[in-house]
């Protein structure tokens, strides 16, 4: 403790030894990972698991959706809440955009009279849906006391009814060639990144993202220092609602067809994927740069399995292991480097 | 002796906390261990009570050597630590907390709750505390807290008490009460180690003193043999010129003014102005609704009734950030609570209350702007921290305490509401933040400054306000202000 200087003594751009990062700790236990699975793959079916490129690409189009999600959620986690609607919300857009995204020679259309629509129609409607489930996620947790476990407990339920309701369980298909082509190639894989890339620069370099931080590291501090809590909040929760209502829409496009049970459990991989990659559940920390690693984790992790033949009961076994085993490991990493 | 500590050692990573600390304290008397936060008395009691193992050294009870593996160890024989951060279950009774793990039971394995109300009454009469064991742990002031804490200590027949700023959150008659408690103890032969920053205190209750600075012991000496100024220099290695370096002050036209301000249940017909370039002192016991008339000004609790003019306007303060618009600053007094972006770096915490007008082009944040400011005002701060990319929580109490007010410097603030400024704060790091709020004053800032440290409020404050139960009882002006004055008009 003595030697702590005053800051005055040192120079601007402090000379002393960078600490890795916690995003390139998470990125080398991806890289461990693949590299496992590069020489179980040898040694098991004898051959390649990275040397090729259509399950490269098979594997990151897989969690694509997820990642759309993850961002979102991140957001969410980072101000100390939790989303737990964005898997039903995934949904419930995805039944509604592609039920405007349908062709006009399809005979059992949702809407007969609004078929063959331009395509900017059912996105907007899927981004809207999305961002109105959001704001009322938001709205509740910012003016009742109701902690955002149980205000997005009650969207993911609801969520899913609406998407169970809406054509009572029958899929939307017939979809337009235009609308299909969003979820087609590596589209998904590019919308992805992009909305990563905004969230990166939105949480690092904006007053939104210093804002988000603030809350999550203390909330009634942030209050203090004349942050409206409350409406940042909603704001939170929209995007997330929004990006819920875009992951539907890619999700139905690349299925070419909507169904009430879209995004079941992706809810828990997006939390996954943003704790894998150090967000902390008690808020304040967290970042989008690791949550993209935690999401190619996820991924690589599932096409691992596959690859080894190994059973799905198995894989659903791991994955939740490794899922604690990584906050487990980061918590000890991160007590190691801070002092009692 | 009842305890020996020999030659501790205790490394943290990067950090040598204690570096071959010795000790001894002997039944019957109070041992009073002080320096400034960082300087390893928290350590040392910590290995004390069993919470941390030591990496060498050893500790003797009674002459024998112990291994302390726990508190649960500790306790066994004999050893508990009244934590700074209590650690009651505010939900549950005062006897419920006193007899946990122990409850007595009826014959059924029921707890039986007479018995359980009646030993604490025994309990609590034998050290004359007056805390009805029926009521829950919540409703109960700090202070009362702490005696319960000690009562719970004692019932395990506790010989040594581990005291951690006791004092910090209570007022001079509740300090007394403490004082009565310790004095019986010691009279009953228990040892007490007494961690404590307020200078006076220490000559009152303390049989001998050491001194830690950066992980070892300077010196020990009995109580009676060292003076103030002795002690001082052995804390912070150098002398301090000034414990209150209040000038003369320059009191201009009135920016604040109060009428009849009320919040329900809390307080009410408070008045008064506070003028560009002055400080003015709040005093008053815990309860006397200093902080609430603090947070009411600040919006965080609008008020019910009066009215507030900045400036000759009439103003609506019903969020914090409309106060912050007005120009005002608030430094509330639980650091952690309500104050501190743990998990954040020094700069975020620094820039977050100025970002709503500074700092931001087009949305994006300056950051070369911002980490440009945060220097400059981190080094005019006297700011000891690794860089401005260090999170907060692993700099020590007095500099967060900085860190917050440079937080309010940032965003240029006429008027500013300090509730508690230095309470947890070492004696260096106390006259450095005297110094920046006297110099904020004369640079026309106007102050409102809570506070429950006697010689702190007469010694910066221009005027005193003084509370009881929710009204002001009165004004003192700097030159008829005394600690008597203060007191009763604050116990009235």
């Amino acid at each position: 403790m003595g030697a702590t200087p005053v800051l005055e003594e040192i120079p601007a751009a402090p000379a002393r030894r960078r600490r890795r990062s916690p995003e390139a700790s998470i990125f080398l236990v991806l890289v461990a990972i693949a590299l496992l699975f590069e020489v179980l793959g040898w040694i098991v079916v004898g051959r390649s698991f990275l040397a090729n490129w259509q399950r490269l690409q098979v594997m990151i189009l897989q969690v694509a959706v997820t990642g759309i999600i993850a961002v979102g959620v991140t957001q969410v986690i980072i101000t100390g809440g939790i989303d737990l609607s964005s898997g039903s919300v995934l949904g419930m857009t995805a039944m509604i955009a592609a039920s405007f995204a349908q062709r006009s020679d399809y005979a059992r259309a949702v809407y007969p009279a609004l078929t063959d629509l331009p395509i900017v129609v059912p996105v907007a409607v899927g981004l809207l849906v999305g961002l109105v489930a959001g704001l009322i996620n938001g709205t509740l947790i910012a003016y009742t006391a109701i902690p955002p476990f149980i205000a997005t407990l009650g969207m993911m339920v609801s969520a899913r009814g609406v998407a169970k309701w809406y054509t009572h369980g029958q899929p939307v298909s017939g979809l337009q060639d235009g609308y299909a082509a969003i979820g087609s190639w590596v589209w998904p894989v590019f919308i992805f990144l992009s909305v990563a890339l905004v969230a990166h620069v939105a949480l690092g370099h904006t007053r939104y993202g210093k804002f988000t931080y603030a809350i999550g590291a203390n909330a009634q501090a942030a209050r203090v220092c004349g942050i409206d809590v409350g409406r940042h909040l909603i704001k939170v929760y929209a995007v997330a609602g929004l990006l819920s209502g875009l992951a539907g829409v890619v999700q139905s496009a690349r299925a070419i067809t909507g169904q009430a049970g879209m995004g079941v459990m992706a809810e828990l991989d997006a939390i996954a994927a943003s704790v894998i990659g150090g967000a902390s559940l008690a808020g304040g920390v967290g970042r989008i740069t690791g949550t993209v690693v935690g999401t190619l984790i996820l991924g690589v992790m599932t096409s691992g399995f596959t690859f080894l033949r190994i059973d799905a009961y198995y894989q659903e076994i791991i994955k939740g292991v490794v899922i604690v085993g990584a906050v487990v490991a980061d918590q000890h990493r991160q007590r190691r480097r801070l002092k009692p | 002796m009842l305890l020996e500590v020999e030659d501790l050692r205790k490394e943290f990573p990067g950090v040598l906390a204690l570096d071959g600390v010795s000790l001894r304290l002997q039944a019957g008397t109070v041992h009073a261990v002080m320096g400034e936060n960082g300087a390893g008395k928290s350590t040392l009691m910590k290995i004390i009570a069993g919470i941390h193992p030591p990496d060498a050294g050893t500790v003797r009870l009674r002459g024998r050597p112990v291994q302390l593996g726990s508190p649960r160890e500790a306790l066994q024989h004999g050893i508990a630590m009244i934590h700074q951060e209590l650690n009651l279950m505010p939900s549950m009774t005062v006897a419920e907390n006193v007899w946990i793990g122990r409850e007595p039971l009826t014959r059924l394995g029921f707890v039986d709750h007479g018995e359980l109300r009646r030993r604490t009454a025994e309990l609590f009469l034998g050290l004359g505390i007056e805390t009805e064991p029926s009521l829950s742990v919540g409703e109960l002031s700090v202070a009362e807290r702490q005696m319960v804490e000690i009562a719970k200590a004692l019932s395990r027949d506790a010989a040594l008490l581990i005291m951690d700023e006791p004092t910090s959150a209570m007022t001079e008659t509740e300090t007394r009460r403490l004082f009565d408690i310790i004095r019986e103890l010691k009279a009953q032969g228990k040892g007490i180690l007494y961690i404590t920053h307020r200078l006076n205190e220490v000559f009152e209750i303390a049989d001998e003193i050491s001194v830690l600075r950066d992980g070892r012991r300077i010196g020990t000496r009995p109580a009676p043999e060292i003076t103030p100024e002795e002690l001082i220099r052995w804390m912070v290695g150098r002398d301090l010129t000034q414990l209150f370096p209040r000038g003369e002050s320059t009191v201009g036209r009135v920016v604040l003014s109060v009428r009849e301000l009320g919040l329900e249940g809390r307080f009410r017909g408070v008045s008064f102005d506070l003028r560009v370039g002055e400080i003015l002192g709040v005093a008053g016991l815990i309860g006397a609704g200093r902080s609430n008339l603090a947070e009411t000004l600040f919006g965080l609790t609008p008020a019910s009734s009066g009215t507030i003019e900045i400036e000759g306007r009439v103003v609506v303060i019903a969020h914090p950030s409309d106060a912050v618009r007005q120009g005002m600053a608030f430094l509330t007094e639980d650091r952690k609570e309500s104050g501190c972006f743990l998990p954040l770096d020094v700069l975020s915490n620094l820039t977050l209350a100025a970002l709503n007008r500074r700092f931001v082009r087009a949305g994006f944040v300056d950051h070369a702007e911002a980490a440009s400011e945060g220097r400059r005002l981190a080094a005019s701060l006297r700011l000891r921290t690794p860089g401005l990319d260090e999170p907060v929580m692993n700099l020590s109490g007095g500099n967060q305490q900085k860190v917050l007010i440079g937080r309010w410097l940032l965003t240029g603030p006429r008027i500013l509401i300090l509730d508690e400024p230095t309470r947890g704060i070492d004696v260096g790091a106390k006259a450095e933040i005297h110094r920046l709020i006297a110099e904020l004053a004369r640079e026309g800032a106007a102050v409102l400054m809570i506070s429950s440290d006697l010689p702190e409020v007469l010694g910066m404050s221009d005027r005193i306000m003084v509370m009881h139960e929710g009204t002001v009882t009165g004004f003192l002006d700097r030159d008829e202000a005394d600690q008597v004055r203060v007191m009763t008009l604050a116990s009235h």
